[in-house]
């Protein structure tokens, strides 16, 4: 039974107590992970919360407004360094955190000007540019980069008296749910559908008086933001920074996120992020075939199931909806 | 004064001329209807006046103010609508959705509603798009998307879209064209209704006379990017250079 009386119904989150269930049960599970699960299933689910965060800002870009970016472990150097400089002068974390996006967010929009002209392969190829332009002044400045020794940060101090790693696990868990709920906001608001006209047809988008200018630079500033903060989150995980975190490989992981776990879709871009990450754990006897890993997977998703990991899903839930009617 | 006056339009392709000095008025509320064998400019002349072509020479004027030079979506906000001879729809996004982006001028668009999750604008447009969905018949498609449609749907969704934006002028390119005869004279109803429910002016681009006569209240016709006849669609239709553009010499 599928009966709205409301417009302000139709507009929930949740609308189906059945999902309800599953979304509640799932949050629990990752809520006592870290008291069950073994320590390293922890550390694991750590990174894959801090990925999440850019994963679906590049998804944002990629997905919803259709402009690709092959620069964003730019925007993570950038993030991360920046955060690591700001808490280096003493500035508290959330702040630092921001600052990192903010900073990311405006070379997002210097970044975005080639997509007022530019479309498909040339603008993937200039954003490209811009990554690697990124890392290479990293890796020249020792000013910027913190030297040979690598840039040291100030990890924060577990409260509760919860160990580092549970906490840490609890800390990016909350930070990733914040952005997750900030972009089902954005996707469902005006500013999502302007996203997705200026992606299925700019003219038309146009026309009806969205300004493709501001929407095409509003989404590389936001996709980017949620970049730094990944940057940042990053560093305060690790601990310290070297511009070698930031090869152009950082920018083909996100992308591929994007691509495995399902274009256009928020639940797709944390399956993305979980496939980036468990994938080099699973084969890590054999780092140099991640690539092949990721690469063969990329053509038998775009071959069977071009809407990723989360199209596999969806059509799961739809066919046992109807089960067994069909 | 004229809601809109187009004067001396002029835009050429390389060698092709398609506008060649075009001039013509709208007055509030009148459905003009523009008329014309293929290639005569007709499409040209829309996307002139909706901004998506830049025109060489002329003046397009909207309630006294020059629109040229100004881009489309600033056209869009000034009040004036249109839709796509081939249909340029988001076919993605469900009827609803389409539907609202037609509302998107008419939005406060609060960047901070929009990651809060504040949704009285949102609530406030759903209204207006409801009612827009009653009056197109398009319930049972709400929340279908737009690929999935039948043409006759799409074609509707599309001038729902346009009606959303609330315009003083809409500019409906072709739009019964490839309908079944139940549902082209469903659609020639419902422009009348358009003008007397939502108050605009209608520029029509039309290649059924039959339908196109009974709802206009004045006529012009094109032929190689030139005016060759303008009046009541009875005297449009009995100019010798109408008949001729349409059917040859003799």
């Amino acid at each position: 039974m599928d009966l709205i009386e409301s417009y302000k119904e139709e507009l929930k989150l949740i609308r189906k107590p059945w999902t309800r269930v599953w979304v509640g049960a799932f949050v629990l599970l990752l809520i006592l992970l870290p008291w069950f699960g073994p320590e390293h299933f922890t550390y694991t689910a750590t990174v894959i919360f801090i990925y999440t965060v850019g994963v679906l800002g590049q998804n944002l870009l990629i997905g919803y407004t259709g402009q690709i970016s092959f620069g964003q472990a730019g925007f993570l150097a950038i993030g991360a360094f920046t955060f690591g400089h700001l808490s280096r002068f003493g500035v508290p974390w959330p702040l630092a955190l921001l600052g990192a996006g903010i900073l990311a967010g405006l070379f997002g929009i210097l970044v975005g000007f080639p997509s007022l002209r530019l479309k498909g392969p040339y603008l993937a190829i200039a954003t490209l540019g811009f990554g690697i332009a990124v890392y290479q002044v990293f890796v020249n400045s020792e000013l910027l980069s913190g030297g040979r020794m690598g840039l040291s940060i100030q990890k924060i101090e577990p409260v509760f008296g919860l160990s580092r790693i549970t906490f840490n696990y609890y800390f990016n868990f909350l930070i990733a749910l914040f952005f997750t709920l900030a972009t089902y906001n954005i996707i469902s608001s005006y500013m999502g559908r302007a996203f997705i006209a200026v992606r299925d047809n700019d003219i038309a988008a146009e026309v009806i008086g969205v300004n493709l200018a501001r929407y095409k630079l509003l989404s590389f500033a936001i996709s980017s933001f949620y970049t730094g903060v990944q940057g940042g989150l990053y560093g305060l995980f690790m601990g310290y920074l070297e511009p070698n975190m930031f090869t152009f490989m950082e920018s083909i992981t996100l992308f591929v996120a994007v691509i495995i776990g399902g274009l256009a879709s928020v639940e797709g871009s944390i399956m993305g992020a979980a496939f980036v990450i468990l994938v080099p754990q699973v084969f890590s006897e054999y780092r140099e075939m991640v690539p092949v890993v990721y690469g063969v997977t990329i053509l038998i998703v775009l071959i069977f199931e071009p809407l990723g990991l989360y199209g596999r899903w969806f059509k799961m839930r739809l066919y046992f909806r109807n089960w067994p009617f069909r | 004064m004229p809601l809109l006056q187009v004067d001396r339009l002029s835009i050429g392709f390389g060698g092709i001329q398609a506008l060649a000095g075009v001039r013509l008025t709208i007055d509030q509320e009148e459905i003009l209807t523009v008329i014309g064998p293929n290639g005569s400019g007709k499409t040209t002349l829309f996307n002139c006046i909706s901004g998506v072509y830049k025109p060489d020479a002329g003046e397009v004027n909207f309630e006294g103010e020059s629109l040229l030079g100004l881009s489309p979506d600033l056209i869009a906000q000034r009040g004036i609508a249109r839709t796509f001879q081939n249909l340029r729809l988001f076919l993605h996004m469900t009827v609803l959705d389409n539907l609202l982006l037609g509302r998107h001028i008419k939005f406060r668009r609060n960047p901070v509603h929009a990651f809060l999750r504040i949704r009285r604008e949102e609530l406030r447009h759903r209204g207006v798009v409801e009612e827009i969905i009653d009056f197109l018949d398009l319930q049972a498609y709400r929340q279908v998307r737009v690929s999935d449609c039948p043409y006759g749907v799409q074609k509707r969704v599309e001038m729902g879209r346009a009606l959303a934006m609330e315009p003083r002028l809409l500019l409906l390119d072709e739009p019964i064209a490839g309908l079944t005869s139940e549902e082209k004279d469903e659609t020639a109803y419902r422009i009348t209704e358009i003008r007397g429910r939502y108050r605009t002016a209608i520029l029509l681009v039309e290649h059924d006379l039959r339908i196109a006569s009974k709802l206009a209240d004045r006529m012009i016709a094109l032929d190689y990017g030139k005016k060759i006849a303008q009046g009541t669609p009875e005297e449009v239709q009995k100019t010798p250079e109408v008949i001729k553009a349409y059917l040859g010499e003799d």
